[in-house]
């Protein structure tokens, strides 16, 4: 009971944060130099003053800022976010269309470096001396100083063209034809390069701070009574060492979310891959309000239900965490 | 006379250090009868604690180790048996509680859970069998609404509780022996006395051997039948609790109970003066080496204290003291 109520605060909280991105996003777009009415123009080989005009009020640019807000405000609201000028598209449609192979990158990416990097932090805190030690280490120090391009780049030219092990670009093969598991196998190989880009960094975080935590953890004094019970080495260490050392690492990992994202930008700028971040970049370049105004919605509403869902998992985690007196 | 239940003999535990190798315990030698309690006394530092994890067989992992000496538990040498076996005698048939009830319970499963593993570990009790034993064994260390409260987690516990709980865990699969390491050295003086008339109560009902770990002098005259007086990794004097707090046969100990005025038997009887032993347990590169480690404190210290290690001397009762003027005092 009590646990549902608070987990109600946090949605609410989540709305008003919500709500708050938007004013902000808008008025951040609003000030800055140049709108749609210059691109357009500048793509018809320039326009005088009055077809500027024509446009700015077809588009309702020329109302004063509030009255602007007020309506981009109460159309969201109807999850109508405006229509694209550059693709002729609504934003929604366009966002949705896109949304998916994002979500595929950024989740396959986030979930599998959590998951390895507990794994490595882990077995490198039981032998902190040993190979996979090192290896985390060697592998922190990679990952967290190479800059995503740079290394989706070098994988690339290594199992793409040397290796033509992965696809280069894109996200399925059309001219593959066949079933469900054709297609599944073909996006999945499609997915393999990128991921490992994006999640490398996530990895060498989630594996440093699983495998610090995890020592800490096994010199306490609930791991030394769960050993003087006699329980084997495995109980020992995957139930009751592991269980304690995972909330740091998933408290870190819900505040990486806005970082898996906008790593995603540049991972799917390298890879081609039709999600969000190659529709911001192109939108950004393009001065397309809407299209950008959308896509910066959507992430923080991904970015804030990231983090609702960390808090959850949290609750799973530590019974400390809210709910219980 | 039958074999004790545990008998250890000339045990040396050995810690790996920066600046070499410290025997933390050095030649130790006591026994243990079925359902009798001994009490190991002394400064923080002197090897209580890891004499104890030398019997669990907990030892720091690739820091300490036992050297030589065996330890004889049941008939069974606890020093060379394999990992399984001992993991088999562990919380099954020797148990142990911890000076940290705050700390020594894990967080995040709820005490129910954490005294129905051992049960589901070593008797192979099934998931509802072992959770109501646990219900069980929770109102024996008379933790009241027991029902409810097995489901609670550690941080919904008072420190007292907590404790209450790591007992019902220790002795959850009536364990032979309950080694209790300063298990009230937390806790406030009125929970203290709660926790001992506990261990007590249990102790009477199962019949098990309590090593009882303390530097309460009144905690030793409450519990034990026999004591060991440790310092520096050695054994200063054992004996009845009774006959050395009557007359101690090593300085040491003769200044741990000077030090405490209220466990006289009447009133009426002469105290010691309330004295403070001055100065403090030599540090562990300076343990093992052969002369009385505890010369630097005494007042009765002479030229063969410095030079040679002390042999026991031995009195009526089983009562031995390793000090050169041990007949003197």
């Amino acid at each position: 009971m009590a646990t549902l109520q608070s987990l109600l605060t946090r949605i609410v909280y989540a709305v008003i944060l919500l709500v708050a991105v938007l004013v902000l996003n808008f008025s951040m777009m609003h000030l800055a130099p140049g709108d749609v009415a210059d691109t357009i123009s500048q793509s018809m080989g320039g326009a005088d003053q009055e077809i500027l005009d024509q446009i700015r009020a077809d588009y309702g640019l020329d109302q004063p800022f509030l009255v602007q807000l007020g309506s981009y405000m109460g159309k969201v609201l109807r999850f109508d976010l405006g229509y694209s000028f550059f693709y002729n598209t609504p934003v929604t449609q366009l966002i949705l269309q896109r949304l998916p192979a994002t979500l595929l990158l950024v989740f396959t990416a986030q979930i599998l470096a959590l998951f390895i990097g507990v794994i490595l932090g882990v077995i490198s805190a039981r032998k902190p001396n040993g190979i996979a030690s090192h290896f985390v280490t060697i592998l922190a120090l990679f990952g967290y100083s190479a800059p995503v391009f740079w290394t989706g780049i070098l994988l690339l030219i290594g199992f793409s063209l040397n290796i033509q092990l992965f696809p280069v670009a894109g996200m399925r093969d059309v001219t593959i034809e066949g079933g469900f598991w054709v297609h599944f196998v073909d996006i999945a190989r499609h997915l393999v390069l990128p991921v490992v880009t994006l999640g490398s960094i996530f990895l060498a975080l989630y594996s440093r701070l699983a495998r610090a935590t995890m020592m800490e953890v096994l010199g306490s004094d609930y791991v030394r009574t769960a050993k003087a019970k006699g329980l084997s080495e495995r109980e020992v260490v995957y139930k009751h060492a592991l269980k304690n050392s995972l909330s740091p690492v998933i408290t870190l990992a819900g505040l990486q979310f806005s970082a898996v994202i906008s790593g995603a930008v540049l991972v799917e700028a390298v890879f081609s891959w039709p999600g969000l971040g190659t529709l911001a970049f192109q939108s950004i370049i393009a001065r397309d309000t809407p299209t950008i105004l959308g896509i910066l919605f959507f992430s923080a509403l991904v970015v804030i239900i990231g983090n609702l869902l960390t808090d959850i998992a949290l609750r799973f985690v530590d019974p400390r965490v809210g709910g219980k007196r | 006379m039958s074999e004790p239940l545990l008998k250890v003999q000339n045990l040396r535990i050995e810690l790996s250090l920066r600046d070499g190798i410290a025997p933390v315990i050095d030649d130790l030698s006591f026994e243990l009868g079925a359902g009798e309690s001994i009490s190991f006394v002394g400064e923080s530092g002197c090897g209580k604690s890891m004499t104890a994890l030398g019997i669990m067989g907990l030892l720091p992992e690739k820091v300490g180790r036992i050297a030589s000496g065996t330890i004889t538990f049941d008939g069974e040498e606890l020093t060379t048996v394999t990992q399984k076996r001992l993991r088999a005698i562990r919380g099954n048939e020797i148990s142990m509680i911890f000076q940290e009830p705050m700390t020594s319970l894990n967080p995040v499963y709820t005490v129910g859970e954490q005294i129905a593993e051992v049960l589901r570990a070593h008797q192979g009790l099934s998931k509802s069998a072992a959770w109501n034993c646990a219900i069980e064994l929770l109102d024996a260390v008379r933790i009241p609404n027991a029902r409810r409260r097995v489901s609670d987690y550690p941080f919904q516990m008072s420190g007292g509780q907590r404790q209450r709980v790591m007992i019902a865990i220790a002795l959850a699969c009536e364990p032979k022996i309950l080694i209790a390491d300063e298990p009230t050295t937390a806790l406030d003086v009125t929970v203290q006395a709660e926790i001992f008339d506990l261990l007590n109560e249990l102790k009477r009902q199962t019949g098990t051997a309590i090593i009882m770990i303390t530097h309460d002098m009144g905690a030793v005259a409450e519990m034990a039948e026999r004591m060991i007086v440790m310092y520096a990794g050695r054994n200063a004097e054992q004996g009845p609790v009774e006959q050395i707090i009557d007359h101690p046969r090593h300085p040491y100990t003769k200044g741990l109970i000077s030090c405490v005025p209220h466990i006289m038997a009447t009133l009426n009887d002469e105290r010691y003066e309330l004295t403070e032993i001055a100065g403090i347990v030599p540090p562990l590169r300076e343990f093992g080496q052969d002369r009385c480690l505890f010369a630097s404190r005494c007042n009765m210290v002479s030229q063969k204290c410095l030079d040679k290690r002390p042999p026991e001397a031995i009195f009526g009762d089983g009562q031995r003291a390793a000090c050169w003027h041990a007949g003197a005092i």
